[in-house]
C-alpha cells in the first residue's frame, strides 16, 4: 500500500463520565479517500477534533511526518497539512472569497503599516478556483455564494495551505444532486493530486462511490474496516448498528379518507411564476421530495402563513381556509414542524413546559392569566406520551438531545387538535432510535385521521415512510408516485424535472 | 430565577447598613421617605423600559418624552385652563401614542429600536423647546390643579404617593409579566422571535404593545415629575432619565439581548440606584462623582452576575454529563421506549456529536 501519511494509535478521549473515544487506531495513506461512518455519537467528530488539534486525546499517540506526538495544537495540525471542510461552514459572509481563503494569514503590504494586500491574495486564489472548476471570482462576496460554492471556497482554503489531508464532515448534507456529483469529482481530482480525503457522511451511496476504504466507528470504538471491494450498503449498516436493515414502512391501519388538505394553484414568493397543486388525504403520509431549493419549504411556510400567499387557495375538507398568519393556520389545525428546530421550533432557553404550551396557552387561560396547573398537566402528558427523556418539565429545552428537542416541538402541536401537519425534515440530526419513534408518531397521527405532509431530502425516509410521494421541481409539483412506483430512480427523475418513463409509470 | 433578586436585596441591605453605620442620618425617617419618593418617581418608567428591554429592544426617548408631555401638560392646565382629569387623560394618551408610533416604526417598518428611539429623543426634546421657545413653564399662583398635585406629590401616613403608585403599578405589571399569557409571549419573543412566530404568536403586536406600555408609563411619570419640580424647563427636564431606567433594568437583571428580567428586579434596581445617589450625598462624596459611582456599581454588578451565571451553567453541564454517562444504557433505554411494532432502522443518522 501507499505511504502512511498519518497514524493514530490507541487514541482514547475521556470526558467526565463519558468515554468518547476508546482505543481507536486509524491510518491514513497518501492519496486515498477514507470513508468514516458511524451512528450519532459514535465518536467521529471527536476523532476529527483530535486530528485537527482542537482537543487533546487522553491517551494514545499521533504519528505524523515521522514524529510521535501525544497531542497537537491547531497550528501544528495546520502545519502538518490537515485541513477541515466543516459541516457548518465557517466562512465570513461579509468578506470576499480571497479574504476568506487567507483569513488569519493575510498577505501584507506597506511595510510597517501592515496593510492587507488584496491584489496579491486575489492573484493567488484565482488558480485554486480554476483548479476546482469554480465559476466565481476571488472578489465575489461569500454572501452571494451558494452552499456548494462556499464549500469550494473551503476546499480552496485547504489547497492554499498545501493540505495533505482534507477532512470533510457531512459535506453533502445541504447540496443538490448535481452539486454532490461535482463535489465527488473534485474529491477524485484531489486524490489524483495525492491529497488524502477523510470523508464523513451518512450518505452511504456517496461513500460507496468515492471511498477507497471505510472505517466504521460505534460507541467510540473502531468496529470494522471495509476495503473497496467489500463495500456494500448492507455491510456498512451492519457494522454501524450491529443489526440488519429492516423495512421502515408501516402501512396505515385503514385506507386514507378524503377531506384532507387540497392546495390549488398556490403561488409562493419563492417562485412567483409557478403554481402548486397538491392534495393530501386524511390518514396518509405524503412524502414531499425534491432537490434543495425546489420550493418545498416555501410551500410549507406559505400554507402555515409565515410567508404571504401570492395566489391560489388552500382547502380543508372542501372548505377554503384563509391563512394570513401562523395564528390563522393554527386556528384551522394546520401545523408546521419547521426545518430548523433550534431557530424556529423552540425557544431553547425556556423550559420544556413553556415550549410545549407556547402555541396553546391562550386556549386554557382565564382572563389572559396562565393556568399553571393545566399547563403543567398538559406538558406532563406530552412528555409522557412522546416519551421525552428529561428529568423534569422545567428543564430548559437546550439541555435535551436533538431527538428529544424535536419531540418537544411535536408536543407543542399534539397538545392541540391537528388536521393537517407539515413536517419539514423531521429527523435531520436525530439519532436512529429517536428517528423510528418519530416515524411511529407520524403514523399514529395519520391513523387518527390527520393529513401529513413530510418534506424530506433523505431518500430512504421518503421511500420508506410515505404512503405516496409528491416530487417538486423548480417550484411546481412534477409528479406524484404511488407506493408501487416508489424507487430512488423515479423520485430522482421527477426531482430533476424529467417525466417518468412510461414503463415505470405504468408498472403495477 | 429568584436568586438574582435575592442577591440584589442582599446588596441593597449591605450597602444600606454600611452607609447607615457611617452616617446614621442615612437611616433617618426623613431620608428614607425622601428616598422612597425618588424610588417611586424613577421606578414607574423604569418598569416600562424593562418591558421594552425584555423584547430585546430599547427605549431611549423617555427623558425627552417627559419634557414634551410636561410642557404640554402644564400648558393645558394653565394656558387653556382644562379641567385636570382631561389634561391628565390627554397626557396619558399622548404617551401611549408616542409609544405606539415608535412601536409601529420598529415592528411594521422593521427599523432598529435604538435608532427609532434615539430619533424620538432628539425630536421630542426639540419639539418641547420649540413649543415653549425654550422658556420654562410652571404653575402660576392660582391652584390650577391642587387636587391632582395632592394626589401626585402627597403622601398617605407619611409614605409618598409616588412610592405607592410604583408598588401598585409594579403589582399590576408583575401579574402581566409573570402570570399572564402576554408576559409569556413577551419572554418568548425576546428570546427567540422566530420560534414565537412559528408558534402562532403575533410577535409584532407583542413588541409594539411593550413600547405602548412604556409610553403610557412615561405619561404617568411626566405628571409625577411635573408636580415634583412644579415647573418644566424644556431643555433640561428629564435629561438622561432614560439612562437611569436602562441602568435600573440592567442592574435588576434584564439582559439587553432580551428575554430576561423581572418586575421585582427592576424595582430593586431602581432602589439600588437611588440608594447610591443618596449615599454619595450623605457620605460627603463630591457630587461630581455621582455618575462615576453609579457606573462602577452597575459594571461590577453585571460582571459579578455574569460570572455567577457562567459558574452555574458549568455546574449544570457537568451534572448533565454525569447523568448521561453510561451511553450504552441510554441507547438501550431509548430503543426499548420506542413502540415495539415499529421495526424501523434507518440507515442514515444525523450527527451532532
Amino acid at each position: 500500500m501507499a505511504e502512511t501519511l498519518l497514524e493514530l494509535t490507541s487514541i482514547s478521549k475521556t470526558y467526565p463520565g463519558v468515554r468518547a473515544l476508546d482505543d481507536v487506531s486509524l491510518r491514513v495513506y497518501r492519496g486515498e479517500v477514507l470513508g468514516l461512518i458511524g451512528e450519532n455519537g459514535a465518536g467521529k467528530s471527536t476523532l476529527m477534533r483530535v486530528l485537527g488539534g482542537v482537543i487533546a486525546p487522553s491517551e494514545g499517540v499521533i504519528r505524523i511526518g515521522g514524529n510521535d506526538l501525544a497531542r497537537m495544537t491547531v497550528s501544528e495540525a495546520t502545519r502538518a497539512g490537515i485541513a477541515f471542510v466543516h459541516q457548518e461552514l465557517n466562512l465570513f459572509e461579509n468578506l470576499d472569497v480571497a479574504a476568506n481563503v487567507f483569513i488569519g494569514r493575510e498577505k501584507l503590504t506597506g511595510g510597517p503599516l501592515k496593510l492587507v494586500d488584496n491584489a496579491q491574495m486575489r492573484a493567488r486564489v484565482t488558480p485554486l478556483l480554476e483548479r476546482l472548476g469554480a465559476d466565481f471570482t476571488p472578489n465575489t462576496p461569500v454572501d452571494n455564494l451558494s452552499i456548494a460554492e462556499r464549500q469550494m471556497v473551503e476546499i480552496a482554503k485547504a489547497l492554499s495551505i498545501d493540505a495533505r489531508v482534507i477532512i470533510m464532515d457531512e459535506p453533502t448534507s445541504s447540496l443538490t444532486i448535481s452539486e454532490t456529483e461535482r463535489l465527488l469529482e473534485v474529491i477524485a481530482d484531489l486524490k489524483a493530486h495525492d491529497i488524502s480525503v477523510i470523508y464523513i457522511s451518512h450518505r452511504l451511496g456517496e461513500i460507496m462511490t468515492c471511498a477507497d476504504r471505510v472505517v466504521v466507528l460505534r460507541d467510540g470504538r473502531t468496529v470494522g474496516e471495509l476495503a473497496r471491494h467489500e463495500l456494500s450498503h448492507a455491510a456498512m449498516i451492519r457494522l454501524m448498528i450491529g443489526r440488519d436493515l429492516k423495512a421502515l414502512y408501516t402501512p396505515p391501519k385503514r385506507s386514507p379518507q378524503p377531506g384532507g388538505c387540497d392546495i390549488v394553484g398556490l403561488v409562493t414568493i419563492a417562485y412567483p411564476d409557478r403554481q402548486i397543486d397538491l392534495s393530501v388525504r386524511r390518514g396518509e403520509i405524503l412524502g414531499l421530495a425534491g432537490l434543495v431549493g425546489a420550493g418545498r419549504t416555501s410551500l410549507a411556510r406559505a400554507v402555515f402563513g409565515i410567508d404571504p400567499l401570492l395566489g391560489g387557495e388552500i382547502r380543508i375538507g372542501d372548505a377554503p381556509v384563509g391563512v394570513a398568519s401562523p395564528r390563522d393556520a393554527i386556528r384551522q389545525g394546520i401545523y408546521l414542524v419547521p426545518e430548523d428546530r433550534k431557530k424556529s421550533g423552540l425557544v431553547l432557553e425556556l423550559p420544556i413546559r413553556e415550549n410545549v404550551t407556547l402555541a396553546s396557552l391562550l386556549n386554557y387561560a382565564r382572563m389572559w392569566l396562565v393556568n399553571g396547573a393545566v399547563e403543567r398537566k398538559i406538558a406532563k402528558e406530552q412528555v409522557r406520551s412522546l416519551s421525552i427523556k428529561a428529568p423534569s418539565i422545567d428543564m430548559e429545552a437546550v439541555t435535551l438531545s436533538g431527538g428529544n428537542q424535536q419531540k418537544v416541538v411535536l408536543g407543542k402541536w399534539l397538545s392541540m387538535q391537528p388536521r393537517v401537519m407539515f413536517f419539514d425534515e423531521p429527523t435531520r440530526g436525530i439519532d436512529v432510535g429517536a428517528k423510528s419513534e418519530i416515524y411511529a408518531l407520524m403514523r399514529d397521527l395519520a391513523d387518527q385521521g390527520v393529513a401529513i405532509v413530510m418534506i424530506s431530502s433523505d431518500m430512504e425516509e421518503v421511500i420508506g415512510v410515505s404512503d405516496r410521494v409528491a416530487v417538486m421541481h423548480e417550484g411546481a409539483v412534477s409528479g406524484v408516485l404511488e407506493r408501487e412506483q416508489f424507487s430512488e430512480y423515479n423520485v430522482l427523475r421527477l426531482a430533476i424535472g424529467q417525466a417518468l418513463e412510461t414503463v415505470e409509470a405504468a408498472a403495477p | 430565577m429568584m436568586k438574582k433578586e435575592l442577591g440584589l436585596c442582599l446588596l441593597l441591605a449591605v450597602i444600606s447598613a454600611i452607609t447607615g453605620a457611617i452616617n446614621p442620618a442615612f437611616l433617618s425617617l426623613v431620608n428614607l421617605l425622601n428616598m422612597a419618593n425618588l424610588i417611586g418617581l424613577f421606578g414607574v418608567f423604569a418598569l416600562g423600559e424593562g418591558l421594552v428591554i425584555i423584547t430585546g429592544g430599547i427605549d431611549l426617548s423617555l427623558g425627552s418624552m417627559f419634557a414634551l408631555l410636561g410642557v404640554v401638560f402644564i400648558d393645558l392646565l394653565t394656558t387653556y385652563q382644562i379641567y385636570w382629569p382631561f389634561a391628565l387623560l390627554l397626557v396619558l394618551l399622548g404617551g401611549l401614542a408616542l409609544g405606539g408610533i415608535q412601536g409601529f416604526l420598529i415592528t411594521r417598518l422593521k427599523m432598529q429600536p435604538f435608532i427609532v428611539t434615539l430619533c424620538g429623543l432628539l425630536i421630542y426634546r426639540g419639539a418641547a423647546r420649540y413649543y415653549t421657545s425654550d422658556s420654562t413653564r410652571g404653575f402660576g399662583y392660582g391652584d390650577e390643579a391642587s387636587t391632582l398635585s395632592t394626589i401626585a406629590s402627597g403622601n398617605i401616613g407619611g409614605i409618598p404617593n409616588t412610592f405607592i403608585f410604583l408598588i401598585i403599578l409594579a403589582l399590576i405589571l408583575g401579574v402581566l409579566l409573570h402570570r399572564s399569557v402576554y408576559g409569556r409571549w413577551l419572554y418568548a419573543v425576546g428570546k427567540n422571535e422566530e420560534a414565537a412566530r412559528f408558534s402562532g404568536i403575533s410577535t409584532n403586536i407583542v413588541i409594539a404593545t411593550a413600547y405602548i406600555i412604556s409610553g403610557g408609563l412615561a405619561g404617568i411619570s411626566t405628571v409625577l415629575f411635573v408636580f415634583y419640580t412644579n415647573s418644566v424647563s424644556p431643555s433640561s427636564f428629564g435629561n438622561f432619565y432614560e439612562l437611569y431606567a436602562i441602568a435600573a433594568a440592567v442592574l435588576g437583571g434584564c439582559s439587553l439581548r432580551g428575554g430576561e428580567g423581572s418586575i421585582l428586579g427592576i424595582v430593586l434596581g431602581t432602589a439600588l440606584l437611588q440608594v447610591l445617589q443618596n449615599l454619595v450625598n450623605i457620605l460627603g462624596i463630591p457630587n461630581s462623582l455621582n455618575f462615576a459611582v453609579m457606573g462602577t456599581v452597575i459594571l461590577v454588578g453585571v460582571l459579578a452576575d455574569q460570572q455567577l451565571q457562567a459558574r452555574r451553567r458549568r455546574k449544570a453541564a457537568l451534572a448533565s454529563l454525569a447523568r448521561t454517562a453510561p451511553r450504552s444504557t441510554l441507547v438501550q433505554a431509548k430503543q426499548s421506549a420506542s413502540p415495539p411494532r415499529v421495526a424501523a432502522l434507518p440507515t442514515r443518522t444525523g450527527d451532532q456529536a
